[in-house]
Parts: structure tokens; sequence; C-alpha cells
């Protein structure tokens, strides 16, 4: 009789873009839609992020930036993951992004951007459809 | 390295993981608490507790900057409530402890109630144990903040600090059984605002009155005043807080024994009713007796609960 598992997603702002009502609004939404949300707010360096996601167990990372400095700190976090042995983590950016990034981003391994004018049910429903649980860790005898 | 190894040493990902299963009841989580628990029993759990708004998570944050001058590592364990409607939950406490987010000598988690009552989620036993079997010297649990329902830490935690704020003083009036007599140290937060004094004063005369019995009644709650955004009467917290401790290992003293004696009990009991009613639930389904039969027949008044219930037993477990 196993019972599902819950959904956890980090949702954070990476460096000094202040905005974060789009970031709330979002963190509720997924409440909403049943998943545990860690929001850990504005003013996120990349370092802090990556320590958040695994400390936490996520399975997402959801990245709120509007200041086009996603250019540093998407990479950036992604790297750390790796360098982590945490690359199973999703990553997702939500925020403003110019049209020539979004494919390098995807290109890099990003696995979806939000941008302005993106319905709250077409990011939950992508995200059911996308994101699932990491299995149990298994003892080894 | 195996999973346990992994844990004892203090990996956090394998930590991280393991606290996860046990929170989703995951079957094999079980095994490995069975494994560390020899490594478990020497920690020191501190509990924050009190209504939500008072500052607990910032009083946290600032009481791990001490601990961690003393060179000891520590695990916080912060619970939040889950909607009950929804089920989904937003984890908040972390977002005021983000200087400590790059410390390894800091582990935070975040948890959910999950429906469960009391002020801590099911598993935050067993995660105090894992912490504990990684090596953290001082374990923080911060409770979901409702109130006066909130006593479940009391018996997780050797330390119980309930915090309140000025203002409240009605409510501290209003306030019986229960959360005022699982204090062991009390904080008046926010201690700038006006009524500071007046709170302090009745938190003193309510101390006086209601059961200092708990315990053995020997220990004097202790009330400190503090203002954690600005790290004002940490200090003097943290010392009340180490007083207790030193007050629970005195030597002609058995208080330690005792609340592992209480959190032992209650883990027995409570592991007991789990491994019960899930083997139980399984050997009826198993069977291929319908639970919702059950219900039609109850409904229908061709049986009653406890008709059922006896069926069962007898079949089970006579």
């Amino acid at each position: 009789m196993e019972k599902a598992r819950k959904l956890r997603i980090l949702v954070a702002k990476p460096g000094l873009d202040g905005h974060d009502r789009g970031a709330r609004i979002v963190a509720r939404a997924f409440r909403d839609a049943g998943f545990e949300v860690i929001y850990t707010g504005c003013h996120q360096t990349p370092e802090q992020i990556v320590s958040t996601a695994i400390q936490e167990d996520v399975d997402m990372i959801g990245l709120s930036i509007l200041s086009g400095a996603h250019t540093y700190s998407f990479p950036r976090i992604l790297e750390l993951l790796e360098e982590n042995n945490a690359k199973d983590i999703s990553v997702v950016g939500g925020g403003i992004f110019p049209l020539e990034d979004i494919s390098k981003l995807k290109e890099i391994g990003i696995k979806e951007l939000f941008e302005p004018g993106a319905r709250l049910k077409d990011i939950i429903d992508w995200v059911s459809s996308n994101i699932s649980p990491r299995r149990g860790v298994v003892l080894k005898k | 390295m195996d999973i346990i190894e992994q844990i004892v040493s203090g990996d956090v990902r394998t930590i991280a993981r393991i606290l996860r299963d046990i929170d989703d009841e995951i079957p094999s989580a079980m095994n490995i608490l069975q494994e560390l628990y020899p490594h478990t029993g020497k920690s020191y759990v501190v509990g924050f507790t009190g209504s939500p708004g008072v500052g607990k998570s910032a009083l946290v944050d600032q009481i791990a900057i001490n601990y961690r001058k003393a060179a000891k590592t520590i695990g916080i364990l912060a619970v939040d409530p889950t909607s009950p409607f929804t089920g989904g939950a937003i984890l908040g406490d972390r977002i005021r402890m983000q200087r400590h987010f790059l410390d390894p000598g800091v582990f935070i988690r975040s948890l959910a109630t999950r429906g469960h009552f009391g002020g801590l989620s099911k598993s935050t036993n067993d995660m105090v144990n894992v912490l504990d079997a990684a090596g953290k010297d001082v374990i923080i649990v911060e409770t979901v903040g409702v109130g006066q329902d909130e006593v479940e830490i009391a018996n997780s935690a050797h330390t119980t600090v309930l915090v309140t704020i000025p203002g409240m003083g009605d409510e501290i009036q209003a306030i019986k059984a229960g959360i005022m007599e699982i204090g062991n140290i009390f904080v008046v937060n926010k201690a700038d605002r006006e009524g500071s004094r007046k709170t302090v004063r009745e938190l003193r005369n309510l101390i006086e009155l209601s059961a200092r019995r708990h315990n053995g009644g020997d220990w004097e709650p202790l009330i400190v005043e503090t203002e954690a955004t600005k790290g004002r009467g940490i200090e003097d917290l943290y010392e009340a807080i180490e007083k207790h401790r030193a007050y629970l290992l005195a030597t002609h003293s058995d208080k330690w024994r005792q609340i592992l004696e209480k959190r032992a009990r209650i883990q027995l009991m409570v592991v007991l009713k789990d491994q019960a009613f899930r083997t139980i639930l399984e050997r009826v389904e198993g069977r291929g007796d319908s639970l919702d039969e059950m219900v039609r027949k109850i409904v229908d008044k061709e049986s009653d609960p406890y008709t059922i219930v006896n069926r069962i037993i007898d079949m089970e477990l006579k």
C-alpha cells in the first residue's frame, strides 16, 4: 500500500531582483495544487539555492527572475547541481527572458521557461505532467 | 559506503533523502530507522513553540549563531501547516535563517504537518532520530505555531521554549491548561513594543499559579526578553537554555533519562499502532473483504462498527 509522494518545490529568486509578487503568486498556486513549496524569497545566491534544494530534497527548483541576470545564475545553478550530484533536480524559470536566450537555456538543461502572461493553470499542468517525485532510497545489504 | 554509514558520517544528500522517505512513509525507510537507532540518543533537542508571528524562526536563526560559535553542529526542523483543503503547504520558516544556508554545520529542513495535530508532523520524531544519528549536537524543532494545543513538542524536546509577544495580554490570561505547563523557558519577543514589562509580569504570575509540577517541579521557568530581529537578548536566551540543559544533566537527577523514556514510549506506541493497523488492513483487503461493503452494512444497519472490528480482530489476532 504505497502512498503517493508529495511533490516538493523550491521557489527562489536569484540575484538582486526584488520583485517577488510573481514568485509569491506561483508559490501559492503550487500550494493550492497540493505541492509542498519551500519559499526562500529574494536575494539568493546560486550557492544558497542549491544548498537549500539539496537539504530540502526538492523535485524541482522554480527560479523567478526579471532582471536579465539569468545568463549568469541559471547556468551556475545547473553547474552546482552537477557538482553536488543533484542533476536529477529539475530547474524551471519564470520571468523575463529574451527570445534568443530561451532556446539556449533549454539547451543547457533548463526544463521550461514561463514568460509574462503564462497562466497559473498552465504552469500547474506542466509541473503535474513533467515533474515526478524521485523514487525512494534503497538500503543496500 | 552504505546508506547507514553515509548518514552517520553526515552526508547531506543521503540525510535529506531519508528524511523525505520518512515523511512520505516509504516502507524501506522503516528498515533504515531500525538500523540507525543504535546511533541515536546523543543530541540535545530544543523545541520552540508559540503562536504564529511571534518570531520563532527569527529566534531560531539567532540562537543558531550562538551554538555555532560554541562549535556545535545543528539540525533544524521547521514545521508549517498543510492546507486541509489542498494538501499543499508553503514552508516559509527557512527564509529567516538565510545566514546559515552555506554553513555545513547547520542542516535546515522544512516540513509540513500533513494533517497531523499537536504542533508537529507525524514524522518529526523519526526525523529527529535521523539528525541525531547523523551526529548533530543540537536539534532545534520549531513547531507550527497555532497556539494552545501545541503540547506535543514537550514530549520530543529536552527543553521547550515558549515564545510570546507583548500585547497578547488578555490572551495570556485566557490560556488555560496545556501550553503554559510545557514551557521550560518563556520568551517575550519584540520586547521593544509597548506592554512588554506587563507581559513579563503576567507570565511570572501565571507561571507561579499554573502547574510547575511538570517534570518533578524543581525547575523554575525562566523568562527572557528578546528582540530577535535586532539580536537583543539572545545571549540571555542562550544562557537560559544552557541552564536548563545543565539542570537536566545534573548528576543527582535522572531528568535526562526521563525525557528519553517519554520519547521512547511515544515512538513505541506510534510505531505499534501504525504497523498493527497497516498489517491488519492489508490482511483484510488481501482476503477480499471490502471496506466499502462494511460501510454499506453499517449504514444499512446490517451491522455496526464494533461488531465488524471484533470480527476482524478475532480473525486476525486470536
